[in-house]
């Protein structure tokens, strides 16, 4: 035979599994495809996991002569989560973050469902698409954007809220809404619901669509009422995706809002009602400098936000669906 | 269609009048914003100014088109929205090209190296400290660095590109084409769709960003329209807009004498909403789309 003796040899080699310390050489080898992944790598490293890192500084006094290394600063401890439990606003903030986010969800919801079996029922396609076109439209606007209208729209000076108040003869001058603590949560509650009620039902309408339109001619024929054939036919149908939107939005049941109030509430009189986790961690953090103290409140919340995330994913499965 | 009973007809009513309601609701703000906007500023102040204009002027728009400042943070709106959509798309989609690959070594562990960013982050303070320490701060690269990846696009991506039939890449790697090549000659032309759908909730975002610059820009040449309207929100309940114009406009709003902070507030309201009004009615059939796409993720 022609072959050379070491042939044979390298075949058996190329057989056997890889040793594991090949593993860079056989990066290296790919390195088209690895060169494709790595600078995404990189950059969710440096800007999402340099900051967890950071967290640490809720357990330390964190001083800003330390940048870059966190580690000159001394430990201690839970003093800043004391300090939050302890503190004057604690109950405020955790009230009000556990209500508007109560609010939101029990209101905003089931808004867009209904918006959507509404709109199932329209027949005129013409009349259908003009009112998507004019709710969906909200969404795409900034929070400056929306709370600048419903600023306008509630402003005692040519506002027009006050303006039909005052014509129906219901005020007899107009209301400084946004300074009152009694009409805060409604405010911000209707502004988010109008904000995303258009967009929201876009998934509950394709749901929807995908109803078999054979039950709802075997019910017309058994003479069921629309409002039945909604209540036993679309809505039964369109259960498995509102109970997935129903669990994932229990793992955002503490992000209670942020931009919406930072943008609504800025009359300080609304603090006792308006100021929420997210709110309070940017004021005492970025206005007071308390960066340790900040980062602790911040923590806390995430920690709750992990356990109620597990619990929505413990359920997901349950019913079938994983959230990860 | 079977003709509706007494109960289905009281129904359809009142499903007509509430998606009416609704509709009008959605509407009139932004209209009143417009017709305040072409208002005399003046007679806004009586009141009573709802559907058409009293007192028709141009006078508001023209002191914000004439005021540097506020000329200026549209252009870096525009440059941002520009620069941060085009670079963020493509670096996503070149991560997501890769991420499909099943020869890639590392590959789960990357796939949940980038979940769980999705469920779990730093929060503000360090992110804020981190940005502040690699000397982001008033950076035009603020805007964009940071929001090069999104794991939430990645995934889309990723999705998308597993469903292009396979015989196409094959036979483009037996005519030795080379994984960047099948990228950018085949994959990339083919996902039209999602590349329209992606970028334009990553433009409406960036658009609308007006959080990242108001903690991380006090340099006012870099200032997006979006926070600057948020600075003359905030000003209106302390003082007036006239802090908020540069000195020429200011002083010119002062002689006038007939345009107010509201009037102004309005006609910067609008200048910052055109852009999306304007490409809104052409780019709906691919926002429906990517709602789905999104919502059907894995």
């Amino acid at each position: 035979m022609a072959q050379a003796p070491t042939e044979p040899s390298n075949a058996v080699l190329d057989r056997q599994p890889k040793p594991r310390k090949n593993i860079f050489a056989r990066m290296l080898k790919q390195w088209d495809i690895q060169l494709m992944v790595w600078p995404g790598l990189l950059l969710i490293f440096v800007f999402a996991y340099l900051p967890m890192y950071g967290v640490l500084t809720s357990f330390m006094d964190y001083s800003i002569f330390s940048r870059g290394n966190i580690w000159v600063n001394p430990w201690v401890g839970f003093k800043h989560f004391q300090m939050f439990f302890e503190s004057p606003e604690f109950f405020n903030v955790m009230r009000n973050t556990i209500v508007i986010s109560l609010l939101k969800f029990v209101i905003g919801f089931p808004a867009p469902i209904v918006l959507a079996l509404m709109l199932n029922e329209i027949r005129h396609l013409m009349f259908k698409r003009i009112v998507q076109t004019l709710t969906y439209l909200p969404h795409f606007m900034s929070w400056v954007i929306v709370g600048g209208l419903t600023i306008a729209m509630l402003s005692t000076e040519n506002g027009s809220v006050n303006l039909l108040l005052e014509k129906i003869r219901l005020v007899d001058e107009p209301v400084n809404f946004l300074s009152m603590k009694e009409y805060f949560w409604s405010i911000l509650v209707s502004a988010n619901v109008w904000k995303e009620i258009g967009f929201g039902s876009i998934v509950y309408l394709a749901a929807i669509s995908g109803v078999d339109p054979h039950l709802y001619e075997a019910a017309d024929i058994d003479g069921a009422s629309k409002f039945k054939q909604i209540y036993l036919i679309t809505i039964p149908t369109i259960m498995p995706v509102i109970v997935i939107f129903m669990i994932l939005s229990i793992g955002n049941l503490l992000n209670a809002g942020f931009e919406d109030i930072l943008i609504l509430a800025t009359n300080p009189v609304l603090r006792p009602v308006s100021d929420v986790i997210d709110t309070y961690v940017y004021r005492v953090g970025l206005s007071n400098f308390r960066y340790s103290y900040a980062t602790a409140v911040g923590l806390f919340k995430a920690v709750i936000s992990i356990g109620l995330l597990t619990m929505a994913n413990y359920l997901a499965r349950r019913s079938g669906n994983s959230l990860w | 269609m079977a003709r509706l009973g007494f109960s289905d007809r009281i129904m359809m009513i009142f499903i007509y009048a509430f998606v009416i309601i609704l509709s009008f609701s959605a509407f009139y703000p932004f209209w009143n914003a417009l017709v305040v906007s072409f208002n005399l500023g003046i007679d806004t102040t009586k009141g009573g100014v709802t559907f058409w204009p009293r007192v028709f002027t141009l006078e508001n728009y023209d002191i914000v088109f004439k005021d540097d400042r506020l000329v200026n943070g549209f252009f870096v709106s525009i440059a941002r929205t520009i620069v941060g959509t085009a670079s963020s798309i493509l670096m996503t989609a070149i991560l997501a090209y890769g991420m499909t690959k099943r020869e890639l070594i590392g590959k789960k562990f990357y796939m949940l190296f980038f979940v769980f960013t999705m469920y779990f982050g730093g929060g503000l303070i360090p992110s804020y400290l981190l940005i502040s320490s690699l000397g982001l701060m008033n950076k035009f690269a603020v805007f964009i660095i940071p929001a090069l990846i999104s794991v939430w696009n990645m995934i889309i991506f990723r999705t998308f590109f597993k469903g292009l039939p396979v015989g196409l890449e094959e036979s483009a790697q037996i005519d030795g084409a080379t994984n960047w090549g099948i990228f950018f000659r085949i994959v990339l032309p083919l996902s039209g769709p999602v590349i329209a759908t992606l970028s334009l909730f990553t433009a409406v975002a960036h658009w609308n960003d007006w959080f990242v610059p108001s903690i991380y820009i006090t340099n006012e040449k870099l200032i997006p329209i979006q926070t600057m309207l948020r600075q003359i929100l905030n000003a209106n309940i302390v003082t007036d807009m006239s802090n908020n114009l540069d000195t020429a406009s200011a002083a010119r709003m002062e002689a006038m004498r007939t345009i107010t902070t509201k009037s102004l507030t309005m006609a910067t309201m609008m200048v910052a909403t055109l852009p999306i009004v304007m490409v809104y009615p052409f780019v709906q059939k691919y926002f429906v789309k990517g709602v789905l796409i999104g919502s059907l993720k894995e």
